[in-house]
């Protein structure tokens, strides 16, 4: 399938995130990347290491925030979000807010694999009926999708980085946790990060 | 020093001209009625890169994702807004040494008159202690360019968070109209 044919949540493939991560991350160059806590950063960490890349810890749903400050600091550089269902629920506002400013250079991942699978796997709103590209259209973010299948997430991701509008792409995805855990150490990340983007100098 | 004309501007400008002076250009805020003189002269300045969020916690990431790109900013809030954001400065702002600047116009002392905003307000100073976040209450005219000026630059050199508490004995509160 290609982007533009009529989908949902129930009518897409299962896919994993690690593999998405990787389709994701093998399109890059300086890109900046904003990884959510938990699974969504483990597998960013797991698909590479790049100096672009931000490690959340903790701050549970501030994954899109962050990645809208660094759009608004860097237009020019295409920003990144990587979200869980759990955590984009936890701050939906932030939809709107993108939407209103419209940053240019903004993508936002969500990895929906309808649990809060790092706590046991309860059950998240998105199994019960919640759609999440819904109700990012709802907020605003008229470019929002659903990835049928690996290859529409890659088509949707290429029309991203070609947009000058924000979008937001969801992906169903099974129920593997991340495949390694990211380093736990934030001033390295962050430090690293900035030097990433060119906001600190290499020394 | 300050200005020897400060005893005569309003603390509004004050606030205004001293985030200019130190390029802190991202404004994000969760709206409150005694900060809006400030909210709209920014608004007013082309300088300002200003919106509103939806909630606080929201308006913290935004600041730490600029900072990391290269632009200061500043999260502009009321007392009870200021309570929702311990898991963000303890698991962000401090961990990862974010001078994110927090404004926060105090309610719930000076005549407070709804005892919910009463209880908040004595959260407010116990956090920041206990996160050994840098503030500073703000009551004087006369001593505010110094406040934030100086809070600014710290909070930069340092890379620390830093609040500001914008008393009621300098912006006149919010208070029941009788």
């Amino acid at each position: 399938m290609t982007s533009g044919h009529a989908k949902d949540r129930q009518n897409t493939k299962i896919m994993n995130r690690f593999d998405l991560t990787k389709r994701m991350v093998g399109k890059l160059k300086d890109e900046a990347v904003i990884g959510g806590i938990g699974n969504s950063n483990f597998d960013l960490w797991s698909a590479g290491r790049r100096p672009q890349n931000f490690y959340m810890l903790g701050s549970m749903g501030l994954a899109v925030p962050i990645a809208l400050g660094v759009a608004i600091a860097q237009p020019k550089r295409k920003t990144i979000a990587i979200e869980g269902d759990g955590s984009i629920l936890m701050q939906l506002g932030c939809l709107s807010t993108v939407a209103i400013q419209k940053p240019k250079n903004l993508i936002i991942l969500v990895m929906d694999n309808g649990m809060y699978q790092i706590t046991g796997g309860q059950t998240t709103a998105t199994s019960l009926g919640v759609d999440i590209v819904a109700v990012a259209r709802g907020l605003g973010l008229a470019q929002s999708n659903w990835a049928a299948d690996e290859a529409d997430f890659e088509a949707l991701f290429d029309a991203a980085m070609k947009s000058d509008q924000p979008s937001l792409i969801a992906s169903r995805i099974d129920n593997k946790p991340g495949v390694t855990q990211t380093v736990r150490d934030p001033d390295l990340i962050r430090e690293t990060f900035m030097r990433g983007i060119g906001t600190k100098e290499v020394w | 020093m300050p200005a020897a004309s400060d005893a005569e501007r309003p603390w509004h400008e004050i606030v205004l001209a001293t985030l200019k002076a130190n390029k802190v250009q991202l404004v994000t805020y969760v709206p409150d009625n005694v900060l809006k003189p400030l909210i709209d002269a920014i608004h007013n300045d082309p300088f300002f890169t200003a919106f509103c969020v939806t909630r606080e916690e929201e308006g913290l990431g935004i600041v730490t994702g600029a900072w990391m790109g290269g632009m200061r900013g500043v999260l502009m809030m009321q007392t009870s807004g200021f309570a929702t954001l311990p898991n963000a400065i303890a698991s962000l702002a401090v961990p990862f040494r974010i001078p994110v600047l927090l404004i926060v116009s105090e309610r719930g002392t000076l005549g407070e008159f709804n005892y919910g905003q009463a209880l908040v307000c004595k959260t407010m100073r116990p956090v920041l202690d206990a996160l050994a976040v840098e503030y500073h209450g703000c009551t004087r005219l006369d001593e505010l360019e110094q406040i934030v000026d100086r809070t600014v630059r710290q909070a930069i050199s340092t890379q620390a968070p830093a609040c500001l508490i914008l008393s009621p004995l300098l912006t006149g509160g919010k208070v029941v109209k009788k």
